[in-house]
């Protein structure tokens, strides 16, 4: 038998598998322009969506995806599962494996759980977001999304803006814009950046108006306040004086830049609400939309990927 | 795999174009109510290279979408294949007469897996079907309405498609597996 297709992080893929997969991806976005939205790729076939953290938007972007593909989806709720009756976390894999299915979404809050659930499962695993660790669907659908306003991802200019310390998009996308070739610099005050920064190899700022008039891409941060155990910035209005984006600084923008955001926005903090209220104006610049619609598209792909 | 024969070359399949081109306007009436789509790969070439020929016969103007069948294919427990191509049909297809163009007639899933496709796209008047080869061994009550030629082989044969397009050269051959 064929290794199983596993989907931990995207150091396991070649810059050419991910040209590939964005080029494939169209495809499935295609599906979702239809009046019909739903092929039968995967009908059959058993999904389980097993989230351990809560979460909304990938939730329910895996499980719109699933059904576009006609896949069945069922959704694990571990707030009321087991584990909350004191079952341990080795028997619940066991008990999901009893169950027939062909491929388990997974959401943890500890980095690395998920790759050892991986190891001790027979089906694929998909990871959608572990701990501080990393999460691949969502830097898949960044660079989708950068991708579909860029065609040349060489050498563009990606500033990354706010809670990198706490942040497994920021070392997924990192690691990803890295790999394609992009020109990354973090932009993040020192007590929200890791400690093993240097290993990201990329360049560093402490204010956002040092890249906001240089950047192609702006990529803010949400403040992760549910994983701060204890204060990192002194308050709201320093945050916004050095790294918010505001109108005065949203005009600063080039031309033909973009902003994203991987959501929930905390309004006020990273994006002032001025701008979040002209998104629909300004489509061409403000992605944060688009990146929840693109996110099904990958996901449909990486989910045909894994089954394929 | 060995090449056996050439079955088709240049001029051979430029004739057939002309053929089934007249054959189609015949059979419709005209070419008013006629959209053309090609089944990814070789069916797009072939039915873009019909439509132009008929649209200068009769300086009409005539519909070209693209059709990948991955997502309706009947085998997927058997095998998904991993490459899609794109997927192209931007206009209405309701009520319209479509030429399904694909490059062999084999077993007959592909096409079965056309038609679902299409009917998700709406509900056309008819669906008809064009072939540059029918090499038989059909596993499903389906046949084509204008076929360029019909090719009897072994199963162990198989029949090689080259298009311009897609592979710089013209020409059909049947070869050994």
């Amino acid at each position: 038998m064929d290794k199983k297709k596993d989907i931990l992080s995207l150091d396991e893929f070649s810059v050419e598998q991910i040209n590939e997969f964005l080029i494939q991806t169209e495809s499935f976005a295609e599906i979702l322009k239809r009046d019909i939205k739903k092929v039968p790729a995967l009908r059959g076939k058993t999904i389980i969506n097993l989230f351990f953290e809560p979460s909304t938007r990938t939730k329910v972007s895996f499980e719109i995806a699933a059904k576009r593909l006609s896949a069945d989806l069922i959704n694990f709720n571990t707030s009321s599962s087991s584990l909350r009756k004191g079952e341990s976390e080795i028997d619940t894999i066991k008990t999901i494996n009893s169950m027939e299915n062909d491929l388990i979404i997974i959401r943890h809050s500890d980095s690395g759980y998920i790759n050892y659930f991986a190891k001790n499962v027979p089906v694929p695993v998909v990871n959608a977001g572990d701990g501080k660790h990393e999460h691949p669907t969502q830097a898949l659908l960044d660079l989708y999304t950068i991708y579909k306003n860029f065609t040349n991802l060489k050498d563009l200019k990606i500033a990354i803006i706010g809670d990198i310390l706490n942040s497994r998009v920021a070392r997924s996308d990192i690691k990803l814009f890295n790999k394609m070739g992009m020109d990354v610099k973090v932009v993040a005050p020192s007590m929200l950046m890791p400690e093993d920064f240097s290993s990201f190899k990329t360049k560093f700022a402490n204010n956002i108006d040092e890249v906001i008039s240089d950047a192609d891409v702006l990529y803010m941060l949400r403040m992760q306040f549910e994983r701060q155990e204890r204060k990192f910035y002194p308050s709201i209005k320093e945050y916004n004086k050095f790294l918010s984006l505001d109108m005065a600084r949203f005009n600063l923008m080039k031309k033909d830049a973009i902003l994203m955001h991987p959501g929930p926005v905390n309004r006020g903090i990273e994006i002032s609400g001025e701008v979040m209220d002209i998104e629909t104006l300004n489509k061409d610049k403000i992605k944060i939309n688009a990146q929840i619609s693109n996110g099904v598209a990958v996901r449909m792909a990486l989910l045909y990927y894994a089954l394929s | 795999m060995r090449e056996k024969a050439t079955v088709l070359n240049s001029d051979d399949i430029e004739r057939i174009i002309k053929r089934i081109s007249h054959e189609i306007i015949e059979r419709n009436k005209g070419s008013e109510n006629i959209i053309f789509i090609g089944i990814q790969k070789r069916g797009v070439p072939l039915a873009k290279r019909i439509k132009e020929n008929i649209e200068s016969l009769y300086s009409s103007e005539i519909k070209l979408g693209k059709l990948d069948i991955s997502f309706y294919r009947d085998d997927i427990n058997e095998k998904i294949k991993s490459d899609v191509n794109i997927t192209e049909i931007p206009f209405e297809i309701k009520g319209k007469d479509i030429i399904l163009v694909d490059d062999v007639l084999f077993t007959g899933r592909t096409i079965r897996a056309a038609m679902d496709a299409i009917m998700d796209f709406g509900r056309p008047k008819s669906i008809q079907l064009v072939v540059l080869i029918d090499r038989g061994h059909r596993e499903l009550p389906i046949r084509a309405d204008y076929v360029g030629k019909n090719l009897p082989t072994s199963l162990n044969e198989f029949v090689e498609v080259k298009l311009n397009e897609t592979d710089n050269e013209d020409k059909v051959s049947i070869c050994w597996i």
